[in-house]
């Protein structure tokens, strides 16, 4: 076959009725500001940790929202809560108190 | 005097309620010292047995009993608290010394002092009482002029310089109405019996007008069992209600003076200090939450209640509040609420992961050429370039040889993750920071934001100097090494919290500014410098209720219409851009601007 220079991504189907739907309820309840983020991804650009290594404020909210909560125990882990992404974000969105509920939630659950 | 009776039933209430919180308080006392640390117990103890003893016994009448430090705040209401403790403290003096004159043997009965225009009768060997009747009289008129203060204060609380009081509890209304009603039923009791016991002008005076109602005996003894009984309900409560302060608050002067800290946990002192809260309100107006956010159950007075009775909102108080430290400096008890909200954000400690936490983070690489100065940022000027670009030309303007510590991004300095009480994560990256620090060489660390100037200063424990950029300005001015041009602008300064209150620094800005423009005094200056609302210190407050905050501080500070507000915070700064319609500089930024840069 031609390599056009094009790749078809692996086919990934996000199920809402078998993701985590518990994590970003309770993460609701105690941070209510992650429902106005609008995904812009400022947060991202300006964060502290994602200077060092890969690590993706907006894509971790767009996770927790899905329920895809498998691998952000690792994740969280990274931030320095500096607090930059909070006076970055044009929504208000306490992002620091996101991460600081999503921590709590998995000792919650421990 | 002659004594009449030496008992009588009406006195049980009152002996109830004192042997009650006789042992209550013995109890409580032995079980708070119990929980000090050792080196605490030994502090205490070189803290009594030594000169501080007569530092704290004064510093007890002045504050417990004089109310100095009310007195500065309000005339009004230092006149109120004054008269109330003093008057009452002094009633309490005199009679035992009557007892002791007139009644010796009677010297044991715990009641006898309290009841005994009761139990004495007037002669006329005994000058009828005289000076004593009349300083007796004298303090309970004091007292009432006290409790009717604290009435009209529930009416009128601005004539006593407060915008807000406290709302009350169950707990503290009961105590509360009953210590009102003491000094009326003592009044009406004393006066009662003025005609066999004597009295003075008050008493005595009250005596004649009632003497027809008093002539029957039957019609005195209800009211001496209304006295007793307002005592012992007063005495039963006090111990669940706000005047536990009474009796805390005098042992935790000791404690201070003895050089007793707040520990890493809410017992010990912290215990005395929730309990030595009067709930007097006057950390209510100072805190910006409540004033600026309408946050009002988010105020130290409350928080330290939610605290005392294990309130389930205690958590998110003490996560919401700014740390901000205006009602640590206003509290006339001096209680450090900011340490006690710190111990319990310790308390919920989150999982801070493994030791691969911050593994990421670069390796210090050892340099050759050793700078003079090492510059540190800050994650918060990495968002307000300006102060960074003014500082880096400032020193290359003054040749200084200096290396950008953070130039490519910082690492944390870990003040926020302490503050979130998140200790082992926040050391995790102190000790990063502390080797790159320590692999450059330097001899003095300047650094542009007061968060982490504080975290150097406090935590680091680094071997070399550490300044913060307003010092180290003031420094090359003194030294010659920058000239800046004085102009015709007028300037407002904000003192940061971190930095001022803090830390101390009030004069060097100053010194630094009116070198370049006429600066401006305002009612905020130095220790009463308010919080912008951006503080890192909370993390629950919403970016509305910040930016609530962060208008009226910044309409407070320019309603002179300044031409510039300096800060000296990079999130101070980045808070009040776009609240207000002055230009928000920093202070590096207003030097660098003065300076002739060719
Ligand atoms: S900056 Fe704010 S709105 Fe944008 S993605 Fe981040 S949290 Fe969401
Ligand atoms: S608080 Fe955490 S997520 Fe936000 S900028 Fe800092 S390191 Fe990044
Ligand atoms: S914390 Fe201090 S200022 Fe506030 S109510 Fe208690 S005693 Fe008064
Ligand atoms: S530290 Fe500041 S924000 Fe916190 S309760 Fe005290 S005055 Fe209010």
């Amino acid at each position: 076959m031609p390599d056009f220079g094009y790749t078809i991504n692996k086919q990934r189907v996000i199920d809402l009725d078998k993701n985590d739907g518990q994590t970003v309820r309770r993460v609701r309840q105690l941070e209510p500001s992650i429902n106005i983020c609008i995904g812009c991804g400022t947060c991202t650009a300006t964060c502290s940790a994602n200077i060092f290594t890969e690590f993706n404020l907006r894509q971790l909210m767009l996770l927790v929202t899905r329920g895809e909560t498998a691998n952000l125990r690792k994740d969280i882990e990274k931030c320095m809560l500096c607090g930059k992404c909070m006076l970055a974000c044009p929504r208000g969105v306490n992002t620091r108190n996101v991460l600081l509920a999503i921590s709590r939630i998995f000792t919650e659950n421990e | 005097m002659q004594e009449r009776l030496s008992y009588d039933p009406f006195v049980l209430p009152f002996t109830f309620g004192m042997v009650y919180i006789i042992v209550y308080l013995i109890v409580a006392m032995a079980r708070v010292i119990n929980a000090l640390p050792k080196e605490d117990k030994q502090r205490l103890a070189k803290g009594i047995f030594s000169k501080k003893i007569f530092i704290s016994i004064k510093e007890i009448f002045l504050e417990c009993l004089i109310h100095r430090k009310i007195f500065k705040h309000n005339k009004w209401l230092g006149f109120m608290h004054m008269s109330i403790a003093f008057g009452w403290f002094m009633m309490i003096l005199l009679a035992h010394i009557e007892v002791k004159l007139y009644a010796p043997t009677r010297f044991n009965l715990p009641y006898y002092p309290i009841f005994f225009r009761y139990f004495m009768m007037e002669t006329e060997t005994t000058l009828r009482g005289g000076l004593l009747f009349f300083l007796m009289d004298f303090f309970l008129l004091l007292t009432l002029t006290g409790v009717g203060m604290a009435m009209y204060k529930r009416i009128n609380k601005r004539r006593f310089g407060m915008r807000r009081t406290t709302r009350l509890r169950l707990g503290d209304t009961i105590a509360m109405y009953t210590l009102w009603a003491i000094f009326p039923l003592r009044l009406l009791a004393e006066s009662f019996t003025s005609n066999v016991s004597g009295g003075s002008f008050l008493t005595r005076g009250f005596g004649l007008v009632f003497e027809n109602f008093v002539s029957n005996p039957d019609h005195t003894l209800p009211i001496w069992w209304a006295y007793s009984i307002a005592l012992g309900i007063f005495m039963v409560a006090l111990p669940h209600s706000r005047f536990m302060h009474i009796p805390t608050e005098m042992l935790l002067i000791v404690l201070r003076n003895s050089g007793i800290k707040v520990e890493k946990k809410n017992k010990g002192i912290a215990t005395i200090s929730i309990y030595s809260c009067s709930r007097c309100g006057m950390c209510l107006d100072p805190c910006q939450m409540v004033s600026a956010a309408r946050l009002n159950n988010r105020a130290s007075v409350y928080f330290l209640r939610q605290v005392r009775h294990k309130e389930k909102e205690t958590e998110n108080t003490a996560n919401a509040c700014l740390m901000c430290g205006r009602c640590v400096q206003a509290c006339p008890v001096g209680i450090d609420s900011c340490a006690i909200k710190q111990n319990v954000r310790d308390q919920r400690s989150l999982p801070t992961g493994t030791e691969q936490q911050y593994s990421y983070l670069p390796q210090p690489i050892a340099s050759e050429i050793k700078p003079e100065i090492l510059y540190f940022a800050g994650c918060m000027t990495h968002l307000t370039p300006g102060i960074k670009q003014s500082m880096e030309a400032i020193f290359k303007h003054a040749n200084v040889n200096y290396q950008f510590m953070d130039e490519k991004g910082s690492i944390c300095c870990g003040r926020p993750l302490l503050l979130a009480g998140q200790t082992a994560a926040g050391e995790r990256l102190i000790e990063t920071n502390k080797k790159i620090i320590a692999e450059s060489g330097a001899k003095i660390l300047v650094t542009s934001c007061p968060i982490c100037y504080r975290a150097f200063n406090e935590t680091y424990n680094l071997p070399i100097k550490v300044l913060h950029h307003t010092e180290y300005l003031e420094r090359l001015i003194d030294e010659g090494r920058i000239k800046p041009q004085k102009s015709l602008k007028n300037f407002v300064y904000h003192d940061s919290c971190e930095l001022s209150r803090y830390s101390n620094i009030y004069k060097q800005p100053r010194n630094v500014l009116r070198s370049i423009a006429y600066l401006q005094p305002t009612p905020y200056d130095g220790k009463d410098g308010i919080c912008c609302g951006g503080s890192i210190g909370s993390t629950l407050l919403t970016s509305t209720q910040r930016r609530k905050i962060a208008i009226d501080a910044a309409n407070k500070l320019t309603e002179k219409q300044p031409d510039c507000l300096v800060t000296s915070c990079p999130l101070c700064k980045k808070t009040f851009d776009n609240t207000t319609a002055t230009d928000v500089k920093d202070i590096a930024q207003v030097v660098k601007e003065a300076l002739i840069i060719e």
